[in-house]
């Protein structure tokens, strides 16, 4: 299950990535493994996403949200 | 003025360190540019308790040295260059106390390069109003390093940090956060026995970053490339690990020094704000209400100042022409200089306004969420949610907004914002709408409370946003993609502005256009009061010679005969000799030959337009009657047919030629210099200027 698949208000646990760039950029910015990320809100029209992980909110679109595997 | 000691200000954005900065530094502050690079480098004296002064660089904000954009680049060369007249003797970190996890990554690799450090931790009211306790003595300790509460917004803590700046200490203290060596054990020894480094993990950065460092010679890139391929040295997968590692060890330092209640109270209110600004339904309209209210404003409390300023240049015109004795002395400051200094003031309320409205969006937070809004139709047409930034800025802008691209991480997006940004009607075309717009729109409202002026200027700006849109997505096919795309961004809690930077905004951007559009104005209005006041050979001469005949005495009265006159010397001076070669081209526009004056000189800036028009028409009409330029225009009539020469057809068809073409020398500049290749400006300039044909010419047909 990736963090694409998470309905708003829904809560989950990183486990990895499945794409190195990528995971790169996120682990800076505070989503790494072991942290819970919750999906706050979408964008209006669907995409990008909206999470709060360790103590912030974060957008991001929907592809690379789904490069986040959670436990 | 020099300075004993150089402090630089690193954090990551949204921490509040432009305004510890201002705090620091006051008004003792200025902008220039990095060397070799066009990021604006923001430096400012501080004066110390102990009698020195400390001179303070604003590196730009950035959540980690490894660099995702153009400006954050900057940041790791700046601290990692030792001995330039930019190397720091000391680093101010500033962290955000609410979010001190994320923000202590950037510390920690900031403290590995082992430079004399300082923490400034920010935001402690407002950590504490959310219930998150911090042991700051205990943080100190574990980091080895001297930690300062403040609050940059309310002023408080700052003179504890200059205490702290004065007696620093001069070598680093800082505890070791991870064990670098352990990531590239037999690279970090080799770079640092044949390149030299002060610290492993400075051997490490040059690892990863030796392509983009100017102080490392080419031998020396080279060397480090090659070893990195003798130890097989993959950058991301070490970037990867030391990311983790780096958190272990903050997690380690906060466990027992931070503790986070649950549920932040601040927060929620945020998250409400949220629920409504970015709804489906609402979200939108409440963007375009913003934008609608940002043009309605610029309008309506600008007009009060404006008739303030230009009724005193009207009484200072004909106080001029009482004093001066007349001749060509008192023609040149009062056509010349006055007319066109005039033609510059007027709009500084306009431009104050529409400055104060984005340093708002910006400080509150909302344009972030204007960019999370839009990042899907962006994307749609070739662009990307950060494009929302530049494109808005494009209303005041394009210099400052096409330099604010930088934040595009992508390529191609960049590029496409790049080309498509002076579309967007910025402030110096503001003053030609409102001119033609007062000139053939009646000033009534409709239902109520839309004034057609401002609608129809409201209308000018949609136009330019739709048309920006357009043209990204042709381009979107036309360009190819250099890289992937990606959108990771912080949304920042809401806060109220801080009304002290949005004045400060407000006046130094009404005096940059002043000092830098006024100079380029004052002197286009000099020349041109000079080349259509004198003509090539003897055919003033002849004009006076003409007109002196009995024939035209007798028949005309003194004032009818002067216009005439001035009239055909106008047409023949060498502005209007110009304006005839150009005619031809420009007549299926609807334009004649003095237009056609004005758009030539345009292409220096496009507010040179006003100035001209009234350079054109003081010059014509009789010098004893001085009006305001739009009411030398509204008299203004077409010689052929005696209509007014200002009719709808033509107002829209000039308005649309502004819109659409590149006629801003300062633009084309700034393309070149951030795109570092002539073809794009030249592209540019040659796509737009055949926009702007095409679409005058259909406004002049379909309205005529």
């Amino acid at each position: 299950m990736t963090l694409e698949q998470l309905e708003v208000g829904e809560t989950g646990i990183v486990k990895e990535f499945t794409d190195l760039e990528m995971s790169v950029k996120l682990m800076e910015m505070g989503c790494l493994p072991g942290e819970a990320i919750k999906v706050s809100r979408v964008a209006p029209l669907g995409d990008p996403i909206a999470i709060h992980v360790s103590g912030y909110q974060l957008s991001l679109r929907r592809f690379e949200a789904s490069t986040i595997v959670l436990q | 003025m020099k300075a004993e000691i150089r402090v630089a200000l690193v954090g990551n954005p949204n921490t509040g360190k432009s305004t510890l900065f201002n705090a620091l530094t006051g008004l003792n502050q200025k902008i220039g540019n990095f060397p070799g690079v066009t990021v604006d480098k923001k430096t400012g004296f501080c004066p110390l308790p102990d009698g020195r002064r400390a001179e303070i660089i604003d590196l730009p904000g950035t959540y980690s040295l490894y660099p995702k954009s153009k400006d954050e680049s900057i940041v790791f060369s700046v601290l990692a260059e030792k001995g330039s007249d930019l190397s720091p003797d000391l680093v101010v970190v500033i962290l955000d106390a609410t979010n001190l996890k994320r923000n202590l990554l950037l510390y920690t690799q900031v403290a590995d390069l082992k430079i004399p450090i300082i923490i400034a931790l920010n935001m402690m009211d407002m950590a504490r109003k959310a219930g998150i306790d911090i042991d700051v003595n205990l943080l100190a300790k574990r980091l080895g390093v001297p930690v300062v509460p403040i609050s940059a917004r309310k002023e408080q803590g700052i003179d504890d940090l200059k205490k702290l700046i004065a007696y620093a200490n001069q070598i680093p203290l800082q505890t070791d956060s991870i064990y670098v060596n352990a990531l590239a054990p037999a690279l970090i020894d080799d770079i640092t026995e044949e390149i030299g480094a002060s610290s492993p993990y400075f051997a490490l950065q040059l690892a990863h970053q030796h392509e983009h460092l100017k102080f490392l010679t080419t031998e020396q890139s080279n060397r480090i490339e090659e070893l990195e391929k003798k130890h097989s040295f993959h950058s991301q997968k070490a970037q990867a690990a030391e990311t983790i590692a780096r958190y272990n060890y903050i997690n380690d330092v906060l466990y027992d020094t931070v503790q986070t209640p649950q549920t932040a109270h601040e927060e929620s209110l945020s998250n409400r704000i949220d629920h409504i600004l970015t709804h489906k339904v609402f979200g939108f309209i409440i963007f375009m209400m913003v934008l609608l209210f940002m043009f309605q404003s610029i309008f309506a409390w600008s007009a009060y100042p404006m008739s303030l300023i230009e009724n005193s240049f009207v009484w200072a015109e004909g106080a001029l022409r009482d004093i001066l004795p007349p001749g060509p002395v008192a023609d040149l400051l009062v056509d010349g200089v006055v007319a066109g200094l005039s033609g510059v003031l007027v709009f500084i309320p306009q431009i104050a306004i529409l400055f104060a409205f984005i340093s708002i969006l910006e400080d509150t937070g909302y344009m972030s969420r204007v960019t999370f809004m839009m990042d899907k139709i962006m994307r749609k047409v070739g662009l990307n949610g950060k494009s929302v930034v530049p494109l808005i800025g494009g209303f005041a802008c394009a210099v400052p907004s096409i330099m604010s691209t930088r934040t595009i991480e992508n390529w191609k997006d960049r590029m496409i914002t790049i080309m498509v940004t002076p579309l967007v009607a910025c402030s110096a075309r503001l003053p030609v709408y409102t001119l033609l717009i007062a000139l053939v729109v009646p000033n009534k409202n409709i239902w109520w409370i839309f004034n057609l002026q401002g609608l129809a200027l409201t209308g000018m700006y949609v136009l330019s946003l739709v048309s920006a849109v357009l043209v990204a997505f042709v381009m979107k096919f036309v360009l190819k993609a250099r890289e992937r795309g990606y959108f990771i961004m912080e949304l920042p809690v809401y806060r109220m502005p801080r009304w002290r930077n949005v004045g400060l905004s407000m006046f130094e951007r009404s005096k940059t256009f002043v000092l830098q559009a006024g100079k380029v104005i004052i002197a286009v209005s000099v020349i041109l009061w000079v080349l259509s006041s004198y003509g090539p050979g003897k055919r003033f001469e002849k004009i006076e010679q003409k007109y002196s005949q009995p024939q035209f005495t007798q028949s005309m009265t003194a004032d009818s005969l002067k216009r005439v006159i001035s009239t055909e010397k106008l047409e023949n001076s060498y502005a209007g000799v110009l304006g005839h070669v150009i005619e031809p081209v420009i007549k299926p526009l609807g334009f004649d030959w003095k237009i056609g004056i004005a758009l030539i000189t345009s292409f220096a800036a496009r507010e040179v337009f006003v100035g001209t028009m009234a350079t054109i028409y003081s010059v014509e009409g009789d010098a004893d009657r001085i009006d305001s330029v739009q009411d030398k225009m509204r008299k203004a009539r077409n010689p052929n047919t005696g209509q007014p020469a200002f009719t709808l057809a033509v107002a829209f068809s000039l308005m649309m030629f502004y819109a659409f073409a590149m006629q801003c020398a300062s633009t084309v500049a700034v393309v070149y210099r951030e795109t570092k290749n002539w073809r794009w400006p030249a592209a540019q300039f040659a796509y737009m200027t055949v926009l702007a044909y095409t679409m005058a010419f259909l406004a002049y047909h379909l309205l005529k």
